[in-house]
Parts: C-alpha cells; structure tokens; sequence
C-alpha cells in the first residue's frame, strides 16, 4: 500500500510503522509541520525536554535499557548543534539511535538563513550515517532505511535532516516492508575456520580468560544467555569492559569483575597472565590495555567482533572471529559440545588457585570513617538496601563516582547499566535516567551522579517532574572534579586547578525549587535512612550525600603503565606516572 | 616507575610480537571503492582519511554506472601495513561503500594517469620539448607562439618522469588526474 500524504505525516507514520512509542525532542520553527502532525495523533509519545543534548542522551538512556532504537526529533540549527555531543556518545558506545532534525527549505540551504546549519556536514563523523532528505518520495524509504542502519551490525546513531518545506510537500508514502532492501548488510555468520581454531584454543589453554564487552550486550539477550552457558560449561573466569556489565551476573561463581584502568586487581592480573584471552564484543580500548607493548605479553588473542575494523585495530589478534556473537557463541558451543566438551579441567583448578590469591588481595578495600561518608561507603550501602530489586536500572555520570558505581555495585543482568564509557560525557547520567524511567515506568531508576556532572544537565528536572518520573539523583557530593582532581594529585604536584565546585547551590532548596524531593546526608549514621527514604519517595528525588572530599578511586593503572603494575588503596603515589605516561588522557 | 623489560618478540604470543610480523615499513596501496553516487559519499570517504590521520597520495572520483549510480573513487594511499588493513575495514564500514578493493596485493593491474603541462620556451628548447613528447607519446592539444600544452597518459612514473624532463626547457603548469586503476585479467 502506498499513498499520499505530506512530508510531516510520512514521518510520523513512519515511526509508528518502525514500532516507535516514545520521541524525545524539543520544538523550533524548521519542525513546526512534525510536530502538528505529533499534535493530532495519540500513537507516539512525545517526551519535552529541557534541551537537545538531554533529548539525546535521553534517548540513549530508552536504547540501552530496552534493546530497540532511541528516537529524538529537534529543530534546525542550534537544536541540531545542541545534539552532537549525544550523537558522538552513542557512536562511542554503539546505542542505536535515529535523530531527525528539522532543517530550512531547501531553496534556502546555503543562503546562511535563520538557524542554518550544515547539520549533514557536522554530524558526518558523529553518526554511522546520515542523510539530507531532498525530495518528499524519498522520505520514507531514507527513514526506514535509517531504522535499518542504526540497528544493523553495529549499532550506533544515524540522522535524518528533513528540510521545511519537504515537510509541507506532498508525496507518496512507501511502508517499510515495500522498501527495497539495502545494500548494507553486515554478515552475522563467523567464518567456521577461525571458529574451529577457538574450540581447539578453548579446549587446550591452561590459562583463559573472557574479556567480555558492550557488543554482547547489543547482541542481545540471547548473546548473554549463550555467554553464561559458555562461562558455566567451560569453568572459564570471565570479566567485562565497563560497557558489558550485567551479561554475565556479578554474583556468578566465574565474575573477576570489571577490568581496565579502575579495574579489579584479579580480573587485569588475568589478562596479563592468561594464555588465552577470548575478547568477546569489546574493543581494546585504551582504558583496558593500558600500555600496548606489555598488554597479556604470553597470550593467544580471539576478538569475536561484528565490526571488521575493530579487529587489529590496536592489538594483533591470532583469532580473528567477524560475526554477530549470538550466532558466532552458538557455533563456538556446539562444535565444543560435539567435539566432547573438553577442557584442560586440571590446569584451569589451578588457574582458579592463582586467581583466588589475586582475589584476597581484596583490592577494593578503603579506609572507612565514622565521621565523614566515604564514597565507597554510599555505594556499599545504595547496593545493599536495592540489590534485591530486579527491576533496578543504573545510570551514571562521569568520574570517580562512575568507577566505583561499577565497582560496588552489581549487575545481574545485561541492559540495567547505562554508562558513557567510551566519550566519557559529564552531563549524560541524568537526562539518561530520564529515558531509562519513561521506558520502564514502575523500575526503580537510580543516577549515581557526582556534583559537578549533575550540574551539567539539571535543567532536565523540568522533564523529571512534567512528567512525574521517579528518578532518583545520587550525588555523591565531594565539591571537587574528583577525577580531575585525583590526576592532579597523582600527575601535576598537587596543584588543583580549577578542581573544585565553587559556589554550588543547596541541593535540597534546588529540589524544593523544581518541585522534587531534596534529602541532604552528611554523617555516615544516618546514610541507611537516608538511602531508605529517598526509596520510598514516589517522585524524583536529588539525594546530595556529602562524601569524603579527597577520596582517590583505586585500584588504578597508571597510565602508560601495564595491567601488573596496578596501583592499589594506600599505595604510594608520588611518581606513578611517568613522563611518557602523562602525556595520555 | 622502571618500564616492563618486554623486549620486541621476546615471546611467541606476544602481541608486541605479533605486531612486528606485520611490519613497520611505509608501503603505498592502490585501493579502488565502489561506492552509491549520493550526496557526500566523497565528503565520508575523504572525512575517515582526515580524521583518523591516513595519507592520501592521489584521488579520483567518478560515476562509473549512471543508471545504478554507482561511482568508483581510487585512492593512493601510504601507511604501515597494519594501518592499510584499519582503513580498508574503516572504508569497509561506510555505509554506501560496495566494494573495497586493494589492487596492490590482489594481483597485477593497470594504473593510468593522465596530465597536461604547460611549457614554454624558443629555439632549441621548444624542438626539444617536441622530440620528448613524441618519445613519451606525449600529444600537443594546444599551442601558442610562446607555449605548448602536452597531454600525456601512462603510469604515474611515466608521467613524473615526462615532468621532471619538461622543467628545464620551461615547464610552466602542470594539471594531474591522479590515478585510475583496475585489476588485468
């Protein structure tokens, strides 16, 4: 079927063809037509926000918490500029999303006419891909097809710039299903020879480990689902990026726990032991090799990536697996089951014995206070009084309070953590929260934010409280750039530049002012009912628990430095960072 | 903090290793992509070279297929083999891309460039600029009193040799194509 209609309409029909319920935006005058024809239907929920960024990164918060693709819809110009920093977050992280911008009619593209922008050439290499719509018949297929690439292979965030008067023009509308198919087709299937050469790799190693990441989580759940049964089967330790937390659960015998610069003592001195490392859907970050030249000197590298160019990319890998990792982790488990199951059962107990002695180093240890509430401390408790909800979802900001969130707390589940890992963008947690709460309405929703971060997209409790979501803003509130503060210490002398939150307002007299809940804690006594209470609120809550000002986040690996000369608590840090070192972020 | 004494290959799976067998010399590759002829195909192509910091030695671009659209840009290009392979698959990941090939390793094919170059002179140094010309099959496609204009085709050598010759007798301008080039066979 195939009919007439206008741009706007075809838009809006559009989405609803593509199963879309929810669009984060925020009006201007290059949107006007799709938002009236938003006016007039009752199909797609639109959420307002308080600015582009925050729509975005809302958008990413829905994405990541439920598996389908994030819509967001925002005008030319400024609304279109205002987004990129949340179309680079998502190209980082791999969140499929589909941004529409308005943009000037297209006899006024280049004439530098009011909020122009070339949002096209902007958002170029921070999308997968975009497109500038320029006839009206050909709206609807580039909107399906956008669908199709942001969800296809790996996920990231495409645009659609649709000009004004495309909106008003009248033209045929083409549902998805009569769309010709595209030509971007990334393969799902891995290549059997390589597949073959991990089994034998599985079957023989004496030291192995998984090094997991967020690809399994956008595999699917069935990807963490064959990931569990592969971990259970084999007696593998396994541990996970930032990104991948939650496909295999925190409280599972073989969870090493996170790895990487802020990373579990066990789970890096594995990587840099192993004799196998099985990289399934992570990406080698910078984070988690640390230095290149003594990255796992004496292992065998798999990648299983979907992703050809994130193989060998910064690391030679010996098995190379291009494919989907559900289907690839399928295959990997019936050759392995039909070959005999077998495993070097022996070595790997005795490889468990070597991890059990990195374990009781016990590096997450800090010196707990009866005065002041360490860091550490709130997030100890906020796990124990809300890991028995199920339906719990973690967002975070960026900084100290983001590693120890993802040291502290645990995840049994894969979609219940949202991060900025890979752009590190102070501001995201919040507005995230925001879509993570409109997906999931009854969730418990938790932000564990810090002062300075939060600051960045507060202006997004408007959204928070026009539409009654329940979020709860943890703000572990040292008045510092911890982060910033702590290479400061550690790098430049000790000279804090800049570091610290001046003249920041009274979080609980913010919250009265935006019609929230507001609850302050200083003194450790009161931090359980504290935490209790702000459960217990129905409506969005800011929680400012003042926290330990000069708190340092181990373990840590020094930059430039290998996975075996991680910094533990209390260790002495004066010089840990070389000057070669210094010169990375 | 004393650095990890892990000498290059110093272990059989060492990924230092590993990466040394790849190489570490400069190598140049012809790679030719066929791509979807739409709006800022070549603004992505030329964007990756860009921002991920890869070279590009020469580039030509045109529609190859008017009625499916299709264009093929070939692209010289130098790096380590380990970055030749990342942009392959980085051009890989672009959407409209096709196809990507690496004439350079899959095979023997042809390079063609085609340059004209302004030279003027008198006397001896313009019969000469003729004699060369004709050596290199090089064709006049315009003159003046003052100059010729020549017009030469051939592998980029070939041409950067016809220039080289052309400088002292009074080279002027030189306007290049950049290469074109398919697998024989």
């Amino acid at each position: 079927m195939t009919s007439q209609m206008t741009g706007a309409k075809m838009v809006v029909q559009a989405l609803i063809d593509q199963g879309v319920d929810t669009v984060f935006g925020y009006p201007g005058g290059a949107v006007l037509p799709i938002y009236d024809e938003i006016f007039k239907q009752n199909e797609i929920r639109h959420i307002l926000v308080r600015h582009e960024q925050g729509a975005v990164h809302a958008a990413e918060g829905y994405a990541r918490s439920t598996g389908k693709p994030g819509v967001v819809l925002v005008t030319s110009g400024p609304g279109a500029t205002n987004a990129v920093t949340g179309l680079t977050d998502a190209l980082m992280d791999s969140i499929p999303l589909v941004v529409l911008t308005g943009q000037v009619p297209t006899f006024m593209i280049g004439s530098d006419a009011f909020q122009e922008a070339d949002t096209v050439g902007i958002t170029r290499p921070c999308t997968k891909h975009n497109w500038l719509v320029k006839e009206t018949d050909r709206l609807a297929p580039i909107l399906h097809e956008a669908f199709h690439v942001a969800k296809s292979g790996r996920p990231g965030p495409v645009l659609v710039d649709i000009p004004k008067d495309i909106q008003f023009a009248s033209g045929k509308y083409v549902p998805s299903k009569k769309v010709p198919t595209s030509q971007y087709r990334p393969k799902l299937k891995g290549d059997i020879e390589q597949i073959t050469k991990l089994v034998e790799a599985i079957e023989k190693s004496e030291k192995p480990v998984l090094y997991t990441g967020g690809g399994v989580i956008n595999s699917g759940n069935g990807a963490s689902q064959l990931l569990r049964e592969l971990v259970k089967s084999t007696n593998f330790p396994i541990t996970s990026t930032l990104m991948g937390l939650g496909c295999y659960p925190a409280s599972g015998n073989n969870w090493l726990g996170m790895l990487g610069m802020h990373g579990l003592y066990e789970a890096n001195m594995a990587m840099h032991d192993c004799d196998l490392m099985i990289n399934i859907g992570a990406r080698f970050d910078d984070r988690i090799t640390g230095r290149l030249d003594a990255f796992s000197p004496n292992s065998k590298k798999a990648h299983i990536d979907i992703d050809p160019s994130s193989i060998n990319k910064v690391i030679h890998v010996d098995i190379p697996i291009i494919g989907d990792i559900a289907h690839v982790l399928d295959d990997v488990l019936n050759m392995w089951k039909a070959r005999g199951r077998k495993t070097n059962s022996v070595a790997i107990d005795k490889w468990w014995g070597q991890i059990d002695e990195w374990r009781s180093v016990k590096c997450l240890n800090y010196k707990n206070s009866a005065k002041t509430i360490k860091p550490q401390y709130a997030l100890e408790r906020l796990e124990q009084l809300t890991r028995n909800r199920s339906d719990r979802f973690i967002c975070t900001e960026v900084g100290q309070h983001q590693m120890w969130a993802a040291q502290f707390l645990g995840f049994e589940e894969p979609n219940q953590w949202m991060t900025s890992g890979g752009l590190g963008t102070m501001g995201y947690g919040f507005p995230a929260s925001i879509g993570v709460q409109i997906a999931h309405p009854n969730a418990l929703v938790i932000n564990v934010a810090g002062e300075a971060s939060w600051l960045m997209n507060m202006q997004e409790m408007g959204t928070a409280i026009q539409y009654k979501l329940p979020v709860k803003q943890f703000i572990l509130n040292n008045e510092r750039l911890g982060m910033v503060r702590q290479w400061q210490e550690l790098l430049h002398g000790e000279r804090y530049s800049h570091s610290w939150s001046d003249a920041l307002p009274d979080f609980v007299k913010l919250a009265d002012a935006f019609g929230a809940k507001g609850i302050m804690v200083s003194d450790p006594a009161d931090l359980d009912d504290a935490i209790l209470e702000m459960l217990s609120y129905d409506g969005p809550v800011l929680f400012d628990c003042l926290v330990e000002k000069h708190e340092n986040c181990f373990p840590m690996i020094p930059s430039g430095e290998p996975h075996n000369k991680m910094l533990l608590g209390e260790a002495k840090t004066d010089d840990a960072i070389g000057s070669s070192g210094a010169v990375l972020v | 903090m004393s650095a990890l004494k892990i000498k290059k290959g110093s272990s059989k799976h060492s990924a230092y290793d590993l990466r040394s067998s790849f190489g570490d010399e400069i190598q140049t590759h012809t790679l030719t992509i066929l791509v979807d002829n739409e709006a800022g195909v070549l603004a992505r192509v030329i964007g990756l070279f860009s921002g991920r910091g890869y070279n590009i030695d020469s580039l030509t671009v045109a529609e190859v297929d008017h009625e499916g659209h299709l264009s093929r840009i070939t692209i010289v290009t130098t790096g380590t083999p380990q970055v030749i392979e990342q942009i392959k698959a980085q051009l890989g990941r672009i959407v409209p891309v096709h196809e990507v090939h690496d004439l350079t390793v899959e095979g023997p094919h042809v390079e063609r460039e085609l340059a004209l170059l302004k030279v003027g002179g008198k006397g001896e140094k313009r019969v000469e600029a003729l004699r060369l010309a004709d050596i290199f099959r090089a064709n006049v496609v315009d003159s003046t009193l003052d100059n010729f204009t020549f017009q030469i085709t051939g592998a980029p050598e070939k041409v950067d040799a016809f220039a080289e010759l052309m400088r002292p007798l009074g080279l002027i301008e030189i306007a290049r194509t950049g290469v074109a080039a398919l697998s024989r066979g």
